[in-house]
């Protein structure tokens, strides 16, 4: 088991032929990803290194049986590519893109929830999902994730922050911890996935034991996660927050990230979190120790 | 991006709120020649981007010329709370019989925009949260239907405006969410928004952010560019499109991802060392990148070491390594870096920061985050 991909998944990538949807979607065939089209328009026909390439998702989803997307376009058409992927029966579309106007991803979020309830939007603007040893969509080095193991005790991990991602997946292969899934839920201010999403899921997956989360400064996502995991979340937590420096008033490069009027700072989500029985980490190599040791008595 | 007042009252103008006549003034002779294209009197007002410019003499009303003259000179060069003063905007003096708030704003939770209204203007509106939440309208817009005149007038009503500011109130709050919207705003906020002796609403004060990521379509932002308030640093690193901020302390710091610069931040922080800065190379940066960011960390005096944290995903290893040998071929460097380099193709990058026979003193590499953070603060010191 694992959350939202396995190896059944089937993806298209949308933008494969462009450089990034190319380099990735490659990169996540070579780990063993189902990457069975690649939709870019007017280049219907073509193929990039064996992999067919269609003039629109609907004509991907009807000749593959896709049921995922990794849409790696540029930020202006990213959020007609989602809708496109939507409206093509697409279940789970990962979108990487980084810099979608914040109008756009608003509006593009509640399109998606009021007309496409069926369709999971995991981004913009994040790594993507890596289920270790059976899918990897996205942008993550799929070496440094450890596999997970049939007996386990296996971590979920979830994330605000790409390259606290990286950081997390590398700290428990340090430890030697296997990995069911890591999601990317990215740093933009409107994610299509959220904390409690994923949360949930690894709290009903069997093959997830411990979750690992990942969080950063502004917004109230981590709060609301807090209140989530009180009520609702029986197995046990670590987590790391980006950002305890961060001055106020500055966005620390995450469109999301900004500490403004005294709320979304690191603390106040840190203390949400302890309040909540997660053991907080004051760094990622921390989170990583608290983690092995929870591991350790399961 | 922020915007100044008078930025945001020609913005405003574009979607056609009614704004006081006036113009921005950088002398004292602009400021006379503003005024008496206004007309009296006037209020000559400090354009800088922090609040409580009233209080600190920064909003002064002028009769004549003479009192233009006055009040300019005094106010061009002012210093509140740490923002030098080097614009003003000149506009007619407006009658005020009621000053109200209106604001639009991304509520995050909600996933929806959030217009906040109230007939308690003029004041801070975290203050008048505080001390009489009531007084504020909140209302939920999602964004697929957008917000209809009847849902803002009945806001008004809800807010507890007086009959005769209703139809001027709908009016604006509507060309408010449209300014908010198709403008890629932020965060659009009138406060005050008055209600002149004649009936008519108007705004008096404009604030607004721009979505940055929505520059691509506004050609029309180039306008507002220059005069930001941003230190020669930030100039620098906004010129080679890096997401910098400058802070006080000795270690610079260079990371992919915001995550890992910010936690880059806080582990220098935590070994005992303080940070010069905030500098996210971004996803998929590649060598040139990395020598611009260099620079612009190499031109800031009080750095005394730098640590480059990079975890490989979109930005390669390599790439990383090229644009750091890069960097000290071009430039001279004066403080030692210490990298530590994981992640996607970072065996390359190693080996190319190895091949290059850059000496220790100049350059070392740290297997872990925590290491690398010691060893950086240890040079720094």
């Amino acid at each position: 088991m694992a959350i939202f991909v396995n190896e059944n998944t089937k993806v298209i990538v949308q933008g494969l032929t462009g450089g990034q949807g190319k380099y990735h979607g490659l990169r996540n065939r070579d780990y063993g990803t189902q990457i069975v089209g690649g939709v870019t328009p007017g280049k219907g026909g073509q193929d990039v290194e064996g992999i067919p390439i269609f003039n629109s998702v609907a004509e991907a989803v009807d000749a593959t049986g896709a049921d995922a997307s990794f849409a790696a376009v540029p930020p202006r058409f990213a959020p007609g590519a989602i809708l496109e992927a939507a409206e093509a029966g697409i279940g789970f579309v990962v979108c990487i893109t980084e810099g979608i106007p914040a109008q756009d991803e608003a509006l593009t979020y509640n399109r998606l929830v009021r007309d496409f309830p069926n369709t999971r939007l995991l981004g913009p603007n994040c790594p993507g999902i890596i289920s270790p040893g059976k899918c990897n969509i996205g942008i993550t080095a799929g070496e440094i994730a450890q596999n997970p193991t049939a007996e386990g005790p296996n971590v979920g991990i979830v994330s605000r922050s790409g390259t606290l991602t990286y950081q997390a997946l590398y700290e428990l292969k340090q430890q030697g911890i296997g990995v069911s899934t890591c999601v990317g839920i990215g740093g933009d201010p409107v994610p299509g996935t959220s904390f409690i999403d994923c949360i949930r899921e690894f709290e009903a997956d069997p093959e997830t034991h411990a979750i690992m989360m990942l969080g950063e400064i502004g917004g109230s996502a981590e709060e609301e996660a807090a209140e989530y995991i009180t009520a609702s979340v029986s197995k046990p937590m670590a987590a790391y927050i980006a950002g305890v420096t961060a001055p106020a008033g500055k966005k620390m490069g995450h469109a999301g990230a900004i500490v403004s009027g005294g709320k979304g700072t690191a603390q106040g989500k840190m203390d949400a979190l302890s309040a909540a029985g997660v053991k907080v980490g004051l760094n990622p190599t921390e989170a990583g120790e608290l983690m092995a040791g929870i591991v350790k008595t399961l | 991006m922020d915007l100044f007042e008078y930025q945001g009252k020609q913005y405003f103008a574009r979607y056609d709120i009614p704004v006081s006549p006036g113009g921005p003034a950088d002398t004292v002779d602009e400021a006379v020649r503003e005024a008496n294209n206004a007309g009296y009197p006037v209020v000559v007002k400090a354009q800088v981007q922090v609040g409580g410019r009233g209080k600190a003499g920064g909003i002064q009303l002028a009769d004549d010329e003479a009192a233009v003259r006055e009040h300019a000179g005094n106010i061009l060069g002012m210093d509140i709370k740490g923002h030098t003063v080097r614009r003003v905007w000149v506009e007619k003096a407006s009658d005020i019989d009621e000053e109200y708030y209106v604001s639009f704003t991304l509520d995050r939770a909600e996933k929806q925009h959030l217009m906040m209204l109230s007939a308690e203007g003029g004041v801070e509106i975290e203050t008048v949260a505080e001390e009489n939440p009531d007084a504020i309208v909140k209302l939920h817009i999602d964004p697929v239907d957008g917000l209809t005149a009847e849902r803002a007038r009945q806001a008004c009503v809800d807010a507890k405006l007086p009959e005769r500011a209703l139809d001027g109130a709908t009016d604006i709050i509507v060309k408010l969410y449209r300014c908010y919207t198709e403008g890629d705003c932020d965060l659009a906020e009138i406060n005050p928004l008055i209600l002149k002796p004649t009936g008519e609403v108007h705004a008096l004060d404009a604030k607004v952010t721009l979505d940055g990521s929505a520059e691509f379509r506004h050609p029309e932002w180039e306008d507002f560019k220059g005069l930001t308030e941003m230190d020669e640093r930030e100039q620098m690193a906004a010129e080679k499109d890096l997401q910098y901020i400058g802070l006080e302390g000795s270690v610079g710091i260079i990371a992919n991802g915001a995550g890992l610069a910010m936690s880059t931040l806080d582990v220098v922080n935590q070994v005992g060392g303080s940070a010069a800065n905030f500098l996210d190379i971004g996803g998929g940066a590649n060598a040139d990148v990395m020598a611009g960011a260099l620079e612009v960390i190499n031109s800031d005096d009080s750095v005394q070491s730098i640590f480059i944290n990079i975890f490989g995903g979109i930005t390669r290893g390599e790439e990383v390594a090229k644009g750091i040998v890069e960097a000290m071929g071009r430039v001279d460097l004066r403080a030692p870096i210490v990298i530590r380099l994981d992640g996607t193709n970072a065996e390359e990058g190693r080996q190319i920061l190895l091949d290059a026979g850059i000496p220790a003193d100049k350059l070392r590499s740290e297997p872990t985050m925590l290491d690398a953070a010691r060893a950086a603060v240890a040079l720094a010191d």
